[in-house]
């Protein structure tokens, strides 16, 4: 078995399989598994967090996408050796105790979300819009969401629930700054 | 057939030397692996023919962009995202910047590198038309030294490059000198976002008395991998833009290209968009011309 060291120096080798230690929505996680194992299957299949879904997985339809070190991924496409170390947020880490994330409570408000199936990739592509731009104009919001398809809603309503978050997150930051924070810290 | 994880290895030693030290030691027995956006696709086919990866994820060697006096320094493992976000690229190379907002969504940009791009050679590489008119050059480096050569001569064939099996690319040079330029860059597809080109062009060019005194195309999907129309440059080198230089250069460029039949597109279709999309852009250059 081949002994090359990992990023962190960190990787554990044995029969095909490597231990990988990274973040997931805030708490430490090892797993041990082979290294070309896809992330998404990691989360579903080891850690039980079936929220990430798979639609296609070969990249085209977004529906498995979780961040990855504040980036947004397409975790059918991460080996998961690739996510040594990293912090990695999913769709469970969106909601704060049982308080919904502001994103989450629009899409219900506007109808975001038909079938689900899709939802979850939604949530973290705009997540990952409002991270980096709390007020995008539609134009934008419509390229953040470019690699997510959703079969069931015509889209609209999704836009529609983003523009609503963003607009209910400014107005919260506006009264309690801090509260934000909270949300897009991970 | 789905892909099994089991069947392949993946390690990741963490820095150049030592990802160069084990493709030195078993030259072609090692599949490099950077973003994945090509090899995990395969993968989830069951087409991945490689049973050893090694990583260059996370490694800082590979990812970088550095800006000298007279050239801008891209690591091979530099995302497509990293390139939208430099300011100095986003203002001296409109081309490269606007290619990587069309490598598919967000989520793919974070992670598809230019080195991948690049070594994958698809003839519809988004990235290559700017690189071609740009001027780009490239290095490869293995525990054998490095060495650079023109982008323009990386590509040998059909998902075929001058890369030993040994060797990986290290760093793509751009060079500053572009300010002046007229730049363009169209792709045509069927989507806006997320759709390969049925054709793309890229071009540069500088005026000078009236005459076209620089100029470079790089075209995508009109031969077998991405190239420079260099028949096509000759016959506009040294030209005035007139009607008659429009025709001339739309019969050059028709006899240049070799366009493929495909899924996407037929080769008739292709030949008719490029020569709309060079006059395209001879009409932009010798309308810039005019302009005091
Ligand atoms: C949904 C989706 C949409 C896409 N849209 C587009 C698009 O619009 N336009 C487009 O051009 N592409 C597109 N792609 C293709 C892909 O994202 C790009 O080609 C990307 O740049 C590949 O980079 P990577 O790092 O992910 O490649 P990888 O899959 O990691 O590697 C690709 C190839 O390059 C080799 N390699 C990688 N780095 C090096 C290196 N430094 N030295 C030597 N060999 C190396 C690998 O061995 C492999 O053969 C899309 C892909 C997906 C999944
Ligand atoms: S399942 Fe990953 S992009 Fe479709
Ligand atoms: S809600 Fe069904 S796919 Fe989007």
């Amino acid at each position: 078995m081949n002994t090359a060291r990992n990023v962190n120096g960190r990787e554990h080798r044995s029969g095909g399989q490597a231990t990988i230690h990274f973040t997931v929505n805030g708490r430490n996680r090892a797993v041990t598994v082979p290294p070309m194992k896809r992330l998404l299957d990691v989360l579903r299949e080891d850690l039980h967090l079936t929220g990430t879904k798979e639609g296609c997985g070969e990249g085209e339809c977004g529906s498995c996408s979780v961040r990855m070190n504040g980036e947004l991924v397409n975790s059918c496409l991460v080996p998961v050796l690739q996510a040594e170390g990293a912090k990695i947020l999913t769709v469970e880490g969106l909601a704060v105790g049982k308080h919904l994330h502001p994103l989450q409570e629009a899409f219900l408000n506007q109808g975001g979300a038909q079938c689900g199936i899709c939802t979850p990739g939604m949530l973290m592509a705009a997540e990952q819009l409002l991270a980096q731009n709390p007020h995008p104009t539609m134009a934008e919001i419509r390229e953040a969401l470019a690699g997510n398809l959703c079969r069931c809603t015509g889209f609209m309503r999704i836009f529609e629930s983003v523009v609503a978050a963003a607009a209910a997150e400014s107005a919260t930051q506006a009264k309690a700054p801090h509260l934000e924070k909270t949300h897009h810290a991970r | 057939m789905r892909g099994n994880a089991q069947e392949h290895d993946l390690v990741a030693p963490g820095n150049l030397g030592a990802v160069l030290d084990l493709l030195a030691a078993e030259p072609g027995q090692w599949t490099p692996i950077a973003g994945g956006t090509e090899l995990m696709v395969a993968f989830a086919a069951g087409k991945l023919n490689a049973s050893k990866l090694v990583s260059l994820w996370g490694i800082p060697d590979l990812r970088f962009i550095a800006v000298t006096g007279d050239s801008i320094a891209v690591g091979a493992a530099a995302t497509f995202l990293d390139l939208r976000r430099h300011s100095v690229i986003a203002a001296e190379l409109p081309l490269l910047a606007k290619a990587a907002s069309w490598i598919g969504s967000v989520a793919n940009q974070s992670r598809a590198t230019l080195g991948g791009n690049l070594v994958n050679g698809s003839p519809a590489a988004d990235s290559s038309p700017a690189l071609l008119a740009y001027d780009a050059e490239i290095e490869m480096i293995s525990v054998r030294g490095a060495r650079r050569i023109p982008y323009c001569e990386f590509h040998t064939g059909y998902k075929r490059n001058r890369l030993a099996p040994d060797e990986l690319l290290y760093t793509i040079y751009l060079p500053r000198r572009f300010k002046r330029h007229t730049h363009y860059l169209r792709k045509v597809g069927t989507r806006r976002a997320m759709a390969i080109a049925k054709v793309a062009l890229g071009a540069t060019a500088l005026v000078a008395n009236g005459l076209i005194h620089e100029i470079r195309l790089g075209a995508a999907s009109l031969a077998p991998f991405p190239a420079r129309l260099m028949a096509t440059e000759a016959a506009l080198l040294g030209q005035a833009i007139a009607p008659e230089t429009i025709r001339a250069a739309r019969r050059a460029l028709l006899a240049e290209v070799q366009p493929i039949d495909d899924i996407r597109s037929t080769a008739g279709y292709r030949r008719r968009v490029a020569a709309n999309l060079l006059e395209e852009f001879l009409l932009e250059l010798s309308a810039k011309a005019k302009r005091p």
